[in-house]
């Protein structure tokens, strides 16, 4: 579904990625995790062509990103993402958030539209907040909110930035629990996040990263318990222990 | 002070006529050169923050040219030296055959000089508060020009309301420039009718609320388009 090829990056002589690959198949569902600034969220920016790279080549469903042949908002339609901090449209109401793209990239009527937002909306809790402005909505039902905006444009793939890197303590749990349900569903789920405890349930794979490179990519179950790399087994032991 | 207070000249009907004619002039020349303001602004404040280098490169030059130029030397540059520096034929159809000659150059000199300060002040909406929201509108889908339609302008002119409010009332006090070139607006007709009657101070009474409450019609007006479009409720921090 996704493949990530010798994917090299830099701002300036500061080097975010280095000799990047890896693959995401269909259903699958990969968790990336490493320290602050190891280009977790520059490689997922890449996958949509948010951020441009400089090497290597990223394919999604067959078609390169880098491409300058590509419909990049064509292929973007297809990858559903969300951000750390949420980027809900402030002006717009629930609803008209989840709308907006399926009118005027899909081409849905109003009415088709609003319908399906209204259906996205209950499913991930929020049927009633249809109205709301982000401003009247808490943070994790923003994100709840950006989740249904991704879904509704039926993607193929969904991409997570940090996507509860923002939020309270009690609001991580109700964002969790709606990734959790589309990862059982079967959606192919690739996920920057420092929430072990999802990638333990989770995750059919866990990517390492470590200062642009990605150092490990491994099976769960082996990266929990036998992570191959110095580095991952101290990433570890920091985040798990405390 | 040694003054002989008369307000009944402001009730006579020559010198009421003129001052009343002179307020619709400058109605008239503030709207339309806020008409002209807004219009340029709105492209040039667009084209600042456009993809395209040439385009931001036009918008720069013309923002920088027409801010820095004092009002008053560009309503002369545009009434005395562009007819002399134009070809022949056009000069003298701008001297002898556009209607209401003065009328056209001061709105057209202020609408740009006004302009060229509301094309900045798009430029600091977009950015600060339209385009941080581009990466999530193209994520959906959305090509660039979609998104910054849809998302990235109206968000951007829905957080300067308030200053676009200033820019508008410094439009309605730079009509008063336009007396220079001849025109008889609001000032122009309260002096008028001080040489006319020695009234000064009743006269420009007159002018001094005209402009007060022109004013307060703008800023009520530009208070009713914020609620209206939920620009103060977007700038109220979530709780």
């Amino acid at each position: 579904m996704i493949v990530i090829e010798d994917v090299h990056k830099s701002y300036g002589n500061q080097h975010i990625l280095r000799a990047c690959s890896a693959t995401v198949s269909l259903g699958e569902v990969v968790v990336v995790c490493g320290p602050s600034g190891s280009g977790k969220s520059t490689l997922i920016k890449c996958i949509n062509g948010l951020v441009p790279f400089e090497r290597g080549t990223i394919t999604v469903d067959g078609v390169s990103v880098s491409s300058p042949k590509t419909d990049l908002p064509a292929l973007r339609s297809r990858i559903g993402m969300v951000f750390q901090s949420f980027e809900l449209y402030p002006h717009m109401t629930a609803l008209q958030n989840v709308s907006l793209a399926q009118i005027h990239v899909l081409k849905r009527s109003r009415a088709e539209a609003d319908a399906r937002s209204e259906k996205i909306l209950a499913r991930v809790g929020l049927g009633d907040k249809r109205d709301s402005r982000p401003s009247q909505l808490s943070g994790g039902q923003q994100q709840r909110v950006s989740i249904a905006r991704a879904l509704a444009m039926d993607p193929q793939a969904m991409l997570f930035d940090e996507p509860t890197s923002a939020l309270d303590p009690e609001m991580i749990n109700e964002v969790l629990e709606v990734m959790q349900e589309l990862a059982l569903e079967g959606m192919t789920m690739m996920v920057v996040t420092h929430e072990m405890g999802f990638a333990q349930r989770v995750a059919d794979r866990v990517l390492f990263m470590d200062r642009g490179q990605i150092v490990e990519d491994t099976p769960k179950a082996q990266f929990f318990t036998a992570p191959v790399s110095e580095r991952a087994r101290q990433f570890l032991t920091n985040v798990l222990t405390h | 002070m040694n003054y002989r207070w008369d307000w009944s000249i402001l009730f006579k009907d020559t010198y009421m006529g003129w001052l009343w004619s002179g307020l619709l002039w400058t109605v008239i020349i503030s709207l339309a050169s806020w008409a002209v303001a807004l219009t340029v602004g709105l492209l040039a404040g667009t084209a600042r923050s456009a993809p395209s280098r040439s385009a931001r490169l036009l918008a720069g030059i013309y923002i920088d040219v027409f801010r820095n130029v004092p009002p008053l030397v560009q309503l002369f540059l545009w009434y005395f030296v562009l007819p002399e520096v134009v070809p022949d034929s056009f000069g003298l159809w701008l001297k002898r055959d556009l209607p209401y000659p003065e009328i056209v150059t001061a709105v057209v000199a202020i609408g740009l000089f006004a302009g060229s300060r509301v094309a900045e002040q798009v430029r600091a909406g977009i950015e600060a508060v339209g385009a941080p929201l581009m990466p999530a509108a193209l994520a959906t889908g959305l090509r660039p020009a979609q998104a910054f339609r849809l998302i990235v302008l109206p968000l951007g002119l829905r957080a300067i309301v308030g200053p676009l409010t200033s820019e508008f009332l410094i439009t309605v006090k730079l009509s008063s420039l336009s007396l220079t070139i001849g025109v008889l607006e609001l000032t122009a007709q309260s002096r008028h009718v001080e040489n006319y009657t020695f009234q000064g101070f009743e006269a420009f009474t007159f002018a001094t609320i005209g402009y007060l409450v022109i004013g307060l019609c703008v800023t009520g007006l530009m208070r009713f388009i914020d609620i209206r479009i939920g620009g103060a409720a977007l700038r109220k921090t979530p709780a």
